[in-house]
């Protein structure tokens, strides 16, 4: 997984609560097996004007000049910043393969929904919830400072403005520490083994009805 | 000290190892995999040179891509037919047992699960699907996880879980003639809104959810996500019990009342504080039409379209307005007077078999409306199929002028061929209304079974309890 320590990138305002996955990206794209070439269709019915199918040269497309990141400088940006709720609806993690292959490196919003959420952290992908007059005061300032930069600083849970003013974020450690150091957290919990197969013995015991499967073989 | 709630007491049955931090590492007992958010996953495994931790507690089902008319043709899109025989070819390099395309078990991963007795209450269930929540409505902490995640169970049988917050939703009172479960729900989305479960694991409670059947519970658990919640649950009642006597995964004989004698402790105890407790009146709830682009839109179908101008908060009378017009709407409009182009009886929410007969009895010899091109039920599962055939449901509908098709998930999101072409408006009995979920430009209203048949028959939204 991509590290996350401090990043300093264009903000791009999308001025909407409820963002939901299937916004983010359409079904049609989630047929791919793969987990990267979702940035071309990335908002894909806000930001083209005609429908879009997989396997198509998306550069050819009509694109909508009211979508915001379709527009200078925001085609550029690496953070988004959104209403409540970003990233409602449907678990696919291909909403958050679909920001970072865009080339975003994390979202502020006053919400975020619990899988998407979850998602973002598994793929390098910062979620920074903020109070609501706070991401409020970010959409002014960008509104009078189109290209507008912030810094985030994981590190210190922070993010700077330009103009000195700061925001403080909320992070779970244990999260932190991973996306700083860019942990595979699989390999992580593999040196619980021990204790995994130690609660199934116990547990085949107790709900024995739920082990079918494994009576002579216990964990991998 | 105060007593559990349900939710903490199937957290606590599964911890495997306490961070010390409020989070903790979780056994998976029962994991669900369909082939959109799988592959990602298997690669992964096969990148890492892992195997699966336990195959045996895994099922797949291919859903999202199959086709739901002349299955012996296959799929003709070569894109969802790559993704299902990927599946295929994943679970049997892997040995994980799968109900393929042509298996008559093959349905809606959320259908089959408790249909085929695999998920269990007391169990923790997962799959890469929001709609996971379905399967709270047995007394299981079933919750919907990214790709990430589903590869992490796979390898490990276990997921990293923080404790979540605890809301119970009561409902109390008699629901009236003509109410079903969806309403139920829709009217409690209505009320919290579709943030207002965020962080929270909901227990439904009180009355009016017990006197739902088992299907009922989880048509109601099923849209636990639409309120933001990424697990719902129902205590463990007698109907539970029994409606897993008979399935093909479950416990028998003497195994069989042992399980049950566990699984009659899965409720809140009666002093367990939960961090939230929100009320409704069922005998207060009417049958629920949706007129926006997210679910918290919903309101009575004798009511009307509401109107941005009565709103203060900026914010969401933008998002109102937005959505009123993405959906053609204009404000004030009577619900029964919006006519539909299309009608989907089907979905994870609401394709079993008590919602083909809900649907089915409103017809009573009606014909779909001239101005409704389209009217289609597809049935949550092979299973679900053949059990309607049996009682001859499929001749009900189709005498009626609707479409009898074959199981998955369909135009809930249509992903497969079937779809909603811009600007057309359908009655739906699927879980999402957001903004080309049916086929782009596509405008849902979400209903029950009973009123989408409803709506059929008269080419607009009526009350089922005048139709």
């Amino acid at each position: 997984m991509q590290a996350f320590t401090t990043h300093k990138g264009i903000v791009a305002p999308l001025d909407r609560s409820n963002v939901d996955t299937d916004a983010i990206i359409p079904k049609q794209y989630l047929k791919s097996v793969k987990r990267t070439g979702f940035g071309p269709t990335a908002f894909d019915d806000w930001r083209y004007l005609d429908p879009g199918e997989p396997g198509m040269d998306h550069s050819q497309r009509r694109k909508n000049p009211d979508f915001v990141l379709n527009r200078e400088p925001f085609d550029r940006a690496t953070i988004l910043l959104a209403r409540e709720n970003f990233g409602c609806g449907s678990s696919r993690e291909h909403a958050v393969w679909a920001l970072t292959d865009f080339g975003f490196r994390a979202v502020i919003a006053p919400s975020f929904a619990d899988i998407f959420f979850n998602n973002s952290f598994k793929n390098g992908l910062l979620p920074i919830a903020l109070k609501e007059d706070e991401v409020d005061s970010i959409f002014k300032a960008v509104e009078t400072t189109p290209g507008l930069e912030l810094e985030v600083d994981l590190p210190n849970q922070v993010v700077k403005a330009p103009d000195g003013s700061t925001y403080e974020f909320e992070i779970d450690s244990f999260r932190k520490h991973c996306l700083i150091e860019g942990l595979d957290d699989i390999a992580l919990t593999l040196e619980h083994a021990d204790k995994i197969k130690a609660y199934e013995t116990a547990q085949m015991a107790k709900t024995p009805w739920l082990f079918n499967d494994m009576r002579s073989n216990v964990g991998g | 000290m105060a007593g559990k709630t349900l939710y903490e007491k199937l957290f606590d049955a599964h911890v495997v190892h306490d961070q010390g931090d409020g989070t903790a590492l979780l056994y998976i007992d029962r994991h669900l995999v369909h082939e959109v958010t799988s592959p990602q996953a298997f690669e992964g495994l096969r990148l890492a040179g892992r195997k699966p931790w336990r195959t045996g507690a895994m099922l797949a089902v291919p859903d999202h891509n199959v086709p739901t008319t002349n299955r012996a043709g296959g799929i003709v899109d070569p894109v969802s037919r790559e993704q299902v025989s990927t599946l295929d070819r994943n679970c049997q390099e892997f040995g994980v047992q799968e109900f393929p395309m042509s298996d008559l078990r093959q349905g809606i991963v959320h259908i089959i699960g408790p249909e085929e007795g695999f998920t269990l209450p007391g169990s923790t269930v997962v799959c890469g699907d929001s709609h996971t929540s379905t399967h709270g409505a047995i007394g299981a902490l079933a919750f919907g996880i990214g790709t990430s995640e589903v590869e992490h169970v796979m390898a490990t049988q276990t997921l990293l879980q923080k404790r979540t917050k605890t809301m119970q939703v009561r409902v109390d009172g008699e629901l009236g003639p003509g109410v079903t479960a969806k309403d139920v729900v829709l009217a409690i989305i209505g009320k919290i809104g579709t943030a207002g479960g965020t962080g929270y694991a909901i227990e439904f409670a009180g009355s009016a959810i017990e006197s739902l059947s088992i299907e009922g519970r989880m048509s109601v658990c099923n849209m636990s996500i639409e309120a933001g919640a990424r697990a719902g649950m129902v205590a463990v009642d007698e109907k539970t019990v029994e409606y897993f006597r008979d399935k093909p995964f479950a416990p028998t004989g003497e195994m069989f009342d042992r399980a049950a004698a566990y699984w009659r402790t899965l409720k809140s105890d009666p002093d367990a504080q939960f961090d939230k407790v929100v009320t409704l009146d069922g005998s207060k709830i009417e049958p629920q039409v949706s007129w926006g682009t997210s679910p918290e839109m919903v309101g009575p179908v004798n009511g009307r379209v509401p109107d941005p101008a009565t709103v203060t908060d900026p914010v969401k009378a933008e998002g109102m307005r937005k959505a009123l017009e993405y959906m053609g709407l204009e404000a004030n409009t009577p619900m029964t007077d919006i006519q539909i182009d299309k009608v989907f009886i089907g979905s994870c929410t609401n394709a079993r078999i008590e919602d083909l007969r809900a649907a089915a009895a409103v017809i009573k010899g009606g014909h779909v409306a001239e101005n409704v091109t389209l009217a289609m039920v597809v049935p949550g599962s092979g299973l679900v199929r053949q059990q309607a055939e049996k009682e001859g449901l499929d001749k009900v509908f189709l005498e009626a002028g609707f479409e009898w098709r074959e199981p998955g998930c369909s135009m809930c999101l249509a992903m497969n061929a079937d779809r909603l072409e811009p600007g057309e408006r359908c009655a739906s009995t699927s879980n999402r209304n957001f903004e080309g979920r049916q086929g782009q430009g596509g405008r849902t209203h979400l209903v029950s079974p009973a009123m989408a048949a409803a709506a059929a028959i008269a080419g607009h939204f009526v009350d089922v309890r005048q139709a």
